[in-house]
């Protein structure tokens, strides 16, 4: 085994959250609940004991129930929460399709939002100059691009961001069941999209409902329930687990 | 091992830049949006204060102050730089709560953007203060060109106490209410529309710890009075400055790891 080509590292990743903490908004509440030993009282958590390994240029995807800790596991590669517990090493810059169009401003233009996502993603404006052109091209939001966000529907915005977000060559793209959005033929091209970056070497991390979809892309899955990891291997046979789980 | 972990941190923070000028650029976008004069309000508003005050004021306790519309105007424009910087900055986390739920970004950001807008916009209503200065024709001194020194050290303060509070915020909302309650008997106890003369003598003494004096009392001493600022300003602008900011990035760097837990 090539440390080198180990991209992502899980180990032992656990994620709890306070329910009771999280109600606590003010000084009062606090004191309360801290007085009569609530505060540490309702814990839940979200992943428990998770470990795995994804190598350069695969493509791994991550499946269960509503609720199974797939979002949380992938919020905690992109960096925005940190675990309990474990350690997560990540060796590779960061796409991430979690939300589209997170850090979309609606009082701003698609045009002064490009510049701003950009911007979130850790790009420069010479930089986004040179993708500018391309961005548009492929939203085909040309003829809306100086009108403010709040104008445009759901659809149009997520387009936008699919755009800005796949520009950028990331070593590792994080999909987060973005490609239910948009219509049947821009799904299609954002499918071509990721498949070429693919073929050019980046890895993915997948998270859909749609066991199609995940056949197609991804060789590989884990099967996460109640933030447990119950499986991680080869795709068909993952979800012949999962499915015989469910059955029964 | 230390000078990597600096190397990292400032690739980091260039990696970031261009967040940040975004961010400082919308804000001032935003504010002045649709409206017909646009910057220029910047520059009007604070005039048409100091025309209000000055009339209400002069009348109303008669200090014996000289030239008394600079006198108001510097104060209050300093004053209400710290007052938009803080209050936006307070809110800075909490309002941008969706975008760090979803993105990483370092979140010291956006309390300093927002201080920064501030400071571009008082930067503007600096051209009120040069008007007020040659229609008052106040003596023009060398010492004058001192005065972007209280605002750089006012702004390194104002960092400060918005990361602190931004972060409190978060776990607290009550934050935003106490706050509003303690600017105001803040900028009661800051020599703004009176002279430190008119207080009696226990407070005068004690507002040598409002970090606010100093760097009021600075600003005047160069633009006013055409001195070169007393020695115990320079102390405390530095000082409070510094402290300020060690104190904010320490309170900063230690409650930002859970605030995804709570915005």
């Amino acid at each position: 085994m090539d440390k080198k080509d180990t991209i992502i590292e899980v180990n032992g990743v656990a994620m709890r959250f306070n329910l009771a903490e999280q109600k606590t908004d003010t000084i009062k509440e606090y004191f309360v609940k801290l007085v009569t030993g609530k505060l540490h009282f309702n814990e839940f958590y979200a992943l428990r004991n998770v470990s795995f390994e994804v190598k350069r240029g695969e493509a791994v995807a991550l499946i269960g129930k509503n609720g199974s800790g797939k979002s949380t596991m992938l919020k905690i590669l992109a960096g925005v929460m940190y675990p309990t517990e474990g350690t997560v090493t990540v060796n590779g810059s960061i796409a991430p399709l979690i939300e589209l169009g997170a850090g979309f401003d609606m009082e701003l233009t698609a045009k002064e939002n490009i510049y701003m996502n950009g911007a979130i993603l850790g790009y420069n404006r010479a930089f986004m100059d040179q993708h500018f052109e391309e961005i548009v091209e492929f939203s085909e939001l040309r003829e809306f691009i100086n009108v403010p966000l709040k104008n445009y529907s759901s659809g149009m915005i997520a387009r936008l961001g699919f755009s800005i977000a796949t520009i950028i060559k990331a070593d590792i793209l994080i999909v987060d069941e973005v490609l239910a959005v948009g219509d049947f033929r821009f799904r299609e091209k954002c499918h071509r999209k990721i498949a070429e970056l693919l073929d050019g070497g980046t890895t993915l991390l997948f998270v859909s409902h749609s066991a199609e979809q995940v056949k197609a892309l991804c060789p590989k899955a884990i099967w996460l329930d109640h933030g447990q990891m119950m499986a991680f291997g080869d795709t068909e046979e993952v979800y012949r687990m999962y499915e015989n789980a469910y059955r029964s | 091992m230390k000078s990597l972990e600096a190397a990292v941190t400032i690739q980091h923070f260039n990696r970031y830049k261009p967040l940040l000028s975004e961010l400082v650029v919308r804000d001032l976008k935003i504010k002045y949006r649709r409206s017909f004069l646009g910057y220029i309000w910047s520059l009007l508003n604070p005039l048409l204060m100091m025309t209000i005050m000055s009339l209400v004021f002069s009348y109303m306790f008669r200090f014996k102050i000289q030239n008394y519309p600079l006198y108001l105007i510097c104060g209050q424009t300093l004053w209400s730089f710290f007052n938009e910087s803080t209050n936006m900055a307070m809110t800075s986390v909490i309002y941008n709560g969706a975008l760090i739920r979803k993105v990483y970004i370092p979140k010291y950001i956006f309390p300093v953007s927002r201080v920064l807008s501030s400071f571009v916009t008082m930067s503007f209503s600096l051209v009120a203060i040069l008007i007020v200065m040659l229609l008052t024709r106040v003596p023009l001194t060398w010492n004058l060109l001192l005065f972007p020194i209280p605002l750089a050290l006012l702004l390194l303060f104002c960092m400060g106490v918005g990361m602190v509070l931004s972060a409190l915020a978060v776990y607290f909302r009550d934050m935003l209410h106490l706050y509003s309650v303690l600017v105001m008997a803040w900028m009661y106890l800051t020599p703004i529309f009176y002279p430190v003369s008119a207080l009696p003598e226990w407070v005068a003494f004690l507002i040598r710890f409002n970090p606010m004096y100093h760097y009021v009392t600075f600003f005047r001493e160069v633009v006013l009075y055409g001195i070169f600022p007393t020695a115990i300003h320079w102390v405390g602008c530095f000082g409070f400055s510094a402290l300020s900011l060690t104190v904010g990035v320490l309170v900063f760097r230690k409650l930002q790891r859970n605030f995804i837990l709570f915005v």
